[in-house]
């Protein structure tokens, strides 16, 4: 085992992993973050985005050794204050109803934002085409988005 | 789900000392860059290296620039870069054009363009655009460096050219001279994330030639051949279209498999043909935004 450090949601931490140890693994088991869900294990379905250093990236994909000195943001470090604005668009609009899909969609949603603080419908679909959600239809989730992005 | 093979794992600061931990290991070592592919394959059992080489740590891999005429995209590449990058845009539209329709922004954002060559999958975005740009890979290993052209890249499913102990270093990518217009036409289940169940990629030149390649209709991605010889020098009109249909169907070598049957994807590849003459044609001509070269 080695001790890799890097920051999650602002605050340094180290680690020890094993080369083969998934970053998903290692921060629902070892670090207690529970907000990146297991999927499909495989990269297909969106629920254990995490940001890496800003951008969007399957944690289900990350070895966990890749992240030494990089920065990763989950859904415990949006709002952690107060709630974003897209999330309150998300409560306001019951975007989500089990709840397994939203912290990968907030993730995708919120690098979105940032980069295109306008999307339109289509830009929305594209960008969360990797995020599955199996309750909604997406309909709600797309207009949560878009009401949060101020395009409604 | 965790990994159960055991492996060492290396992020070698550069080339050499990248290019001597492979000369050891060859064929046990597994190179490591976006982990989109090898990750899946640790998890599944395909990939049992003894050692993980983390190329993320030599920057000379990241480059992606235009110099001489040649877009070079270095193995550390993403579809995202490539997808921001200005100068892909304008001019190299069909490399945006492909890198656009790979997976979803979260895979984009990992997966490299040269993995993606690597792993040389049939169904392979990337592939068609490669080879009707004439693409050359370039590969270093401790002995020297040697330049593959595309065509002589993708030996089967899944399979390169590429030896153990060589590391792909970039991609160069010429721009024709003459005025050119192309088009990547991708069949999917649905829209979004998905692999493709046959992609055609289609650049018409001045002056009436045609380039055109496949994915996912043959064991490996490749030009059609037989058909651009039938188009060269032909305004395109109904009876060269099915002349072009029919000399495809003839190249092709499609299989059935969970994303389709061969008989789908032998009539939608007439047809992504016929589409995507037209809209490389038209874009050719035109100036100004393009559609998305998607069936819907």
């Amino acid at each position: 085992m080695t001790n890799i450090t890097f920051v999650l949601n602002g605050e340094a931490r180290t680690v020890a992993v094993d080369p083969h140890d998934v970053l998903l693994d290692v921060l629902r088991d070892r670090l207690g973050i529970k907000s990146p869900k297991a999927g499909c294990n495989r990269g297909d379905c969106g629920t254990c985005t995490v940001l890496l250093d800003g951008r969007s990236a399957r944690s289900c994909l990350i070895l966990a050794v890749e992240v030494a000195g990089h920065e990763i943001t989950t859904l415990e470090g949006v709002g952690a204050e107060c709630l974003t604005p897209l999330q309150e668009s998300c409560i306001a609009l019951d975007a989500f109803q089990c709840g397994y899909c939203a912290p990968g969609v907030i993730l995708t949603a919120t690098e979105l934002l940032r980069d295109n603080p306008h999307p339109s419908e289509e830009e929305v679909k594209e960008a969360l085409a990797g995020n599955l959600c199996r309750c909604t239809g997406y309909r709600s989730i797309i207009d949560a988005v878009m009401a949060a992005g101020g395009s409604p | 789900m965790a990994i159960v093979h055991q492996f060492s794992y290396a992020r070698p600061s550069n080339l050499d000392e990248a290019l001597a931990l492979m000369d050891r290991h060859a064929a046990a070592a597994a190179i490591l860059a976006g982990g989109t592919d090898l990750v899946v394959n640790l998890k599944e059992g395909r990939a049992r290296p003894s050692i993980v080489v983390d190329i993320k740590g030599i920057t000379e891999l990241q480059r992606l620039h235009v110099a001489d005429g040649k877009l070079e995209i270095g193995a550390l590449a993403t579809f995202s870069d490539l997808l921001r990058a200005e100068s892909v845009r304008t001019d190299f539209p069909l490399i945006a054009e492909s890198a656009g329709t790979v997976a979803s922004v979260g895979i984009r954002n990992r997966a490299t363009l040269v993995g993606n060559l690597c792993s040389a999958v049939p169904s392979l975005d990337c592939g068609p655009a490669l080879l009707v740009h004439d693409a050359q890979v370039h590969v270093v290993s401790i002995h020297g460096s040697r330049a593959i052209s595309i065509h002589e890249w993708f030996t089967g499913p899944k399979i390169t050219a590429l030896q153990p102990g060589e590391l792909v270093v970039s991609v160069s990518i010429p721009r024709p001279i003459k005025p050119h217009a192309s088009c990547y036409m991708k069949l999917g289940r649905y829209r979004g994330e998905d692999l493709a169940q046959a992609g055609i990629a289609v650049m018409a030149v001045d002056g009436f030639t045609y380039r055109i390649a496949h994915s996912a209709l043959a064991p490996a991605a490749r030009r059609a051949r037989f058909v651009e010889s039938i188009l060269d020098g032909a305004v395109l009109d109904q009876g060269v279209l099915r002349l072009a249909t029919a000399a495809l169907a003839r190249e092709i070598a499609p299989i059935t498999d969970m994303r389709a049957t061969a008989a789908y994807r032998r009539h939608l590849a007439g047809v992504m043909l016929e589409r995507g003459l037209r809209e490389a044609v038209r874009r050719l001509h035109a100036r100004g935004p393009v559609a998305l070269g998607r069936l819907p």
